[in-house]
């Protein structure tokens, strides 16, 4: 199985992809005294499908704000390799967060529109993104007009536009019904085959941290930290048939044990979760 | 399938009265208030006849239509003088308001300090303040206008400056991470988000500015100093004319009415794609 995988991927010499990100000692207090992180340490390879998976309060959502740039760290650091700007980011949101007087059109050429590209320029991009996520066809749909499950086909589309090196996603098929959920999942993934970029997915399910990663980090709450990490060792393509696979199985089973490690680590310093 | 959808059409006892229902509302809707309307003024005439109330007290409403034809020159051009006023008001309400709105939300500090002055100037009465604009303004027009405004721009300021502050939190964070500039995040998300505040507002505003345009005529035009709708109103008060008086009362109403049809068309056709509020309900 590790042979296939390093077959697929371009590698180093050591073996590994080089580094994208590193978080080091990362922590973040929030103004009211909740201290959300905690000493994280992180690292995140190029073309990583890396999973932050744990219970509400751990802090992942915070993680990715601050990888993201929208929030500073109260301490440590976080080192990109060479230059990355928030051009070269991509972020999707729990919600589709689209604009609702926008057109399915305009609502993914919003990012390359406010770099300044014309809807003309911005044409050939903004079409093969939403024949990327098969909403083609859709392009004057408004949003109230489609599905849950399509609206989130925009908003990826739209994170996609840019052509971003790293994508950033908080919870986003949290609200999806399961077979729309397993949909997408699919989609995505063979969205980020072709593509290799590099994906950090939020999530509190361990089925969908495990079918979708190449890592999972699993974090304990109070204080957010990282707890434990999960290499997920099984091959790309993955499809409906590892869904049901003894392999995929076993990998949810460890997934799941190192989570209810990381939920009973807090247990003795909370009551009631709040 | 097909067996499905034959039994489908014919629809069971509950669903064929909510049709019925639906229809008669939907014909109800209009027909109804045209019917009292008309039922009202009968009553009028009648009660006219009927105590012999003379002419200069309660004219029949057969009068003042016959007034309103025959005064139509002198009525339809006073009503001219008022509707430019209500509209100019209007236009500048919309100018300050939005302009106010957005300065406010450049920066809470600027809101903080400025808001409480827009509110003293709404909540005091505008008849209360003409006197000191009658000393200070020595323009005919330009008094008018001040006073429709101050009475018409409150609803666009508060409404749109709501709007302006209400924009999704996580659409905020999407335009910051696109580097967005402050024009940019102003002028494709936060004026388009205020949009169904905005014309809210606008439609509040339509029917004040007329009702500041009526009542700062009311004024002015006690000193003589006016040729709109409401000095004509005074006008015939003093010599007992009124048929002039309830014709004068008719235009201005159907004036405000208009007004306010017209904007809401203007807010349906904007928001219809989009808002909640413009969309048809559905079971």
């Amino acid at each position: 199985m590790i042979q296939e995988k390093l077959a697929q991927t371009p590698t180093t010499a050591s073996g590994e992809n080089p580094m994208l990100l590193s978080l080091r000692n990362v922590g973040k207090i929030f103004s009211n005294g909740v201290t959300a992180l905690s000493k994280v340490d992180l690292a995140i390879r190029e073309g990583d499908f890396l999973s932050l998976l744990g219970p509400s309060g751990c802090g992942k959502s915070t993680a990715l704000r601050l990888i993201a740039g929208l929030s500073t760290p109260t301490s440590g650091q976080l080192d990109w390799r060479g230059s990355i700007d928030r051009a070269n980011i991509g972020f999707v949101f729990q919600e589709p967060t689209l604009l609702p007087w926008a057109s399915v059109f305009d609502n993914v050429w919003l990012p390359l529109r406010l770099k300044g590209v014309s809807r003309a320029k911005a044409e050939p991009a903004v079409t093969e993104m939403l024949s990327r996520v098969h909403l083609t066809g859709f392009e004057n749909a408004v949003p109230r007009e489609l599905s849950g499950g399509m609206k989130m086909r925009v908003s990826i589309a739209r994170a996609m536009v840019t052509k971003p090196r790293i994508l950033l996603m908080d919870e986003p098929f949290a609200a999806l019904d399961e077979i729309t959920r397993f949909k997408l999942n699919n989609d995505l993934l063979e969205l980020w085959q072709d593509e290799r970029f590099t994906v950090v997915f939020v999530t509190h399910s361990v089925f969908e941290s495990v079918f979708l990663s190449s890592r999972v980090v699993v974090m304990a709450a109070r204080p957010g930290r990282v707890f434990g990490e999960l290499p997920v060792d099984a091959p790309y393509p993955r499809d409906e048939a590892f869904r049901t696979s003894p392999d995929y199985a076993a990998l949810c089973r460890q997934a799941s044990d190192v989570l209810v490690n990381a939920i009973n680590s807090t247990a003795g310093s909370h009551h009631d979760g709040h | 399938m097909t067996a499905i959808e034959d039994t489908a059409l014919k629809l069971d006892p509950e669903e064929s009265r909510r049709a019925r229902q639906e229809r008669l509302e939907r014909i109800g809707k209009w027909a109804l208030p045209l019917a009292i309307m008309v039922l009202a003024i009968v009553l009028w005439d009648r009660i006219c006849v009927w105590n012999e109330i003379p002419q200069y007290i309660l004219p029949r409403p057969g009068v003042v239509l016959q007034t309103l034809h025959n005064d139509a020159g002198l009525l339809f051009s006073s009503l001219l003088v008022t509707l430019r006023i209500t509209f100019l008001s209007l236009l500048l309400a919309v100018i300050g308001g939005v302009g106010l709105a957005v300065l406010f939300a450049q920066s809470k500090w600027v809101e903080m300090s400025f808001f409480p002055f827009a509110i003293v100037l709404q909540v005091t009465p505008i008849v209360a303040i003409f006197p000191l604009i009658n000393i200070y303004v020595n323009n005919q027009t330009v008094k008018l206008l001040l006073c429709a405004w101050i009475v018409a721009f409150f609803p666009i300021l508060s409404n749109t400056t709501l709007g302006l502050n209400s924009v999704d939190r996580n659409l905020r964070d999407l335009f910051k991470l696109n580097g967005a500039t402050r024009w940019q995040q102003l002028r494709y998300l936060r004026l388009p988000a205020a949009m169904p505040y905005f014309l809210g507002g606008l439609k509040i505003a339509g029917g004040l500015s007329l009702i500041g345009a009526v009542v700062a005529e009311f004024v002015a035009g006690a000193q003589g100093q006016s040729s709109g709708l409401a000095s004509r109103i005074i006008e015939a008060g003093y010599r007992l004319n009124a048929p002039r008086l309830f014709a004068a009362l008719i235009l201005i109403s159907l004036t405000g009415i208009l007004i306010f049809l017209v904007l809401s068309l203007v807010s349906h056709l904007i928001l219809r794609r989009w808002h909640e509020s413009a969309l048809k309900q559905e079971h």
